[in-house]
């Protein structure tokens, strides 16, 4: 199976250390793992700021670098959610489509593709999850409070597979924390609200971490817990599910 | 009616620098939002519902001329006056010929967010002719001079001392008594003065029937029967897109209309009017108003299968937190980020940027529909059409250029760390909205790139 590693931009140059995690375990679990190294972006922050049409370029350069892999496999739900919904090259179409349909977010890919059913993994701190809404809405990563249907989850599955986790939800289980790409800049105000409104339901749990599988939700919050110096931290769901004692 | 000028994220700033008053504001209608889930699970048919929902409106969208003409004829064989108006400028002035001819000088009128959207308050209070709203809330907001805040619950934006203060200046109650009783009590007297005064009673309309020509107006408060079974002269006034074909699928829009709303089976008085009784005069005035210009935008037709039950208003983080007015038009929330952009897209430009695209409002949605999807429509049109600041342009141009080139991608992102390591307070400073109130991550030396090409690729 040979796998594509998409690091979205921001992550690549931010939080290398969430795509070694994810580079790590995805070889544990056995994959034949490649990272492309032209890659750059999925072009998400331009098209839903309203200029989809200057992306264009962006998915030409996705396509040039994704093109012949069996899964493409990133750790962000959001940029995931965006080249499923959006990703096209009119001089590949074939190849766009294919990479559309064989794009996976990495807790979709381990559950889904590989069926995970047990990690060597190890993190004993009492942890938050953050449902990020691309992955839960967007991707169905997990079940929605909005809907009347069967409640899964995704993640949780995962988490559950990592010895001396202590896993918490909080009240409101998946509430958007206002990153929204750039508006977290353009509707300052009302982004770092939703933020610290999301970190307090945590923190009544009183959580060492929080958790979530898009770091441009955890980057937001942990913007906002360092700024108010908080001891509470976020990590990566990749970083979790790869660690051992 | 004081709409603000500001846009949707200055006013939202406003709002939150009171954060008690925002947290309250928050929790309020999550708590709304709870009772409608609890009522929808109440209901295994739920899901099957909402389709049902979806499928009649789209159906009555496709046929919409058809439905209005058979309408239009039934409602006329029952002795109903209809009117076409084109816009709210048409829809007001017939209201007015109305109230002129019939020497009218007392009119009560409940609820509704069309007269809302065509100005008619302003422009009957221009002409020195009075209306009194008769929803509690909406004559709350009346008092105040300012639009409601939220299409279900106009006052939600108060609270009980700001409602006992409003009352102590109009209606004479006693200084901070903020006994709800006390107060419901004198807004009661009040209006049923009103009630029993008025010659003329205006109403929305829920649900318009295609095969009967009778249409359907939904109160928690009665105060729609009130004023039209008072009054000589009934006026409903309604968007064209709130036809269904038959009576029989009421019951699919009723069950949802209410459960969506505020988590009721029902709501109060679901009133079904079909023809004036002995002596009253009974007009309908139906209005586009620019539904027809949205009925031919394929992307954004779905909109005008809206019921106006505010659950996308009570879900969404982004209204929850920053109040009814920063949307600063008649429907605020999701479904009206949808709908203004259509009436005026230069003033409306900012609104289909006032969300994260969390997806819920779709998701609640009782008509299925894809609001969030249609705001990230609107924004690519609102673009395309130059209604985009300037900088956002340069800025978003720039980072295209740059994410389409590799070696500059990495160059810039190397330069770019370096920078911040080295000189923190280049984008640690005011002028750096994510700063304000937020750390920037911590730069790191080596990108996950450099990683992998000195552990992997060797």
């Amino acid at each position: 199976m040979k796998v594509g590693l998409f690091i979205p931009c921001y992550i690549d140059q931010f939080y290398p250390q969430v795509g070694i995690a994810t580079l790590q375990l995805l070889e544990k679990l056995g994959c034949n793992v490649s990272f492309p190294l032209n890659q750059t972006c999925c072009g998400q922050p331009m098209a839903n700021s309203g200029f989809a049409a200057l992306s264009k370029n962006c998915d030409k350069n996705f396509v040039a670098n994704f093109r012949g892999f069996d899964y493409i496999v990133g750790p962000s739900g959001s940029c995931v959610l965006h080249l499923k919904e959006h990703l096209h090259d009119e001089q590949h179409p074939g190849e766009a489509q294919h990479i559309r349909k064989h794009v996976y977010e990495l807790t979709e890919f381990l559950v889904d593709i590989l069926k995970i059913e047990k990690l060597d993994a190890s993190f004993p701190h009492k942890v938050g999850l953050h449902n990020s809404c691309h992955g839960q809405r967007g991707l169905h990563l997990s079940s929605m409070s909005e809907r009347m249907l069967p409640a899964f989850s995704k993640p949780q599955q995962l988490l559950s597979m990592v010895k001396g986790l202590e896993l918490s939800l909080p009240v409101r289980s998946d509430e958007c924390c206002g990153f929204g790409g750039t508006f977290c800049v353009f509707e300052e105000a009302v982004s770092v609200k939703m933020g610290k409104d999301r970190i307090a339901d945590h923190a009544t749990n009183d959580v060492d971490y929080i958790t979530g599988g898009d770091v441009s939700c955890l980057m937001h919050l942990e913007g906002i817990l360092k700024r108010n110096g908080s001891n509470v931290k976020t990590v990566h769901i990749a970083e979790i599910l790869n660690s051992s004692l | 009616m004081s709409i603000s000028k500001l846009s949707h994220a200055e006013a939202a700033e406003q709002f939150i620098k009171d954060e008690p008053r925002t947290d309250w504001h928050d929790e309020t209608l999550w708590f709304v939002r709870q009772k409608r889930d609890k009522a929808a699970h109440g209901l295994p048919e739920w899901e099957k519902l909402r389709e049902w929902a979806s499928q009649i409106k789209d159906h009555t969208l496709s046929n919409l001329d058809n439905y209005l003409k058979e309408f239009e004829s039934k409602a006329q064989d029952n002795g109903v006056i209809v009117h076409w108006a084109a816009d709210g400028e048409e829809h007001n002035r017939i209201i007015y010929d109305i109230i002129t001819h019939h020497k009218i000088k007392k009119i009560v009128k409940s609820k509704s967010m069309l007269t809302e959207e065509c100005g008619l308050n302003e422009f009957l209070h221009a002409k020195g002719i009075e209306t009194v709203d008769t929803d509690l809330g909406e004559r709350i907001v009346q008092f105040r001079q300012e639009a409601p805040s939220h299409i279900v619950l106009p006052a939600i934006h108060l609270k009980k001392q700001d409602v006992s203060d409003t009352f102590h200046e109009h209606l004479h109650t006693e200084k901070g008594n903020n006994d709800p009783q006390y107060l419901t009590e004198a807004a009661r007297q009040h209006l049923r003065e009103k009630f029993i005064e008025s010659e003329l009673a205006i109403t929305g309309v829920n649900f318009a029937v295609a095969e009967t020509g009778g249409f359907i107006v939904c109160t928690n408060e009665g105060n729609a029967d009130m004023g039209a079974h008072a009054a000589k002269i009934h006026i409903a006034c309604m968007g064209f897109e709130k036809m269904i074909p038959k009576a029989e699928h009421l019951s699919v829009f009723l069950r949802l209309l209410a459960r969506s709303a505020t988590g009721q089976p029902i709501t109060t008085y679901s009133s079904h009017f079909h023809k004036p009784r002995e002596g009253q005069e009974m007009h309908i005035v139906i209005v586009d108003n620019g539904r027809s210009r949205q009925l031919g935008r394929a992307d954004f037709r779905n909109s005008l299968k809206c019921i106006r039950c505010a659950a996308c208003f009570n879900t969404c983080p982004v209204y929850r937190r920053s109040g009814g007015h920063s949307y600063h038009t008649a429907v605020a929330g999701p479904i009206g980020s949808i709908l203004n952009p259509n009436i005026d897209m230069r003033a409306n430009a900012d609104l289909p940027f006032a969300s994260t695209l969390c997806g819920s409002c779709s998701n609640v949605c009782p008509v299925k529909i894809d609001i969030h999807d249609q705001l990230w429509k609107w924004r690519q049109v609102l673009v395309a059409e130059g209604y985009v600041d300037t900088t956002k342009k340069i800025g978003l141009k720039g980072m295209a250029f740059v994410l389409a080139r590799p070696g500059l991608y990495r160059f810039a992102g190397k330069a770019g760390r370096a920078m911040m390591r080295m000189f923190p307070w280049l984008l640690n400073n005011k002028l750096n909205p994510w700063y304000k109130q937020r750390e920037m991550p911590a730069p790191p030396k080596e990108s996950f790139r450099d990683w992998y090409i000195k552990n992997k690729q060797q």
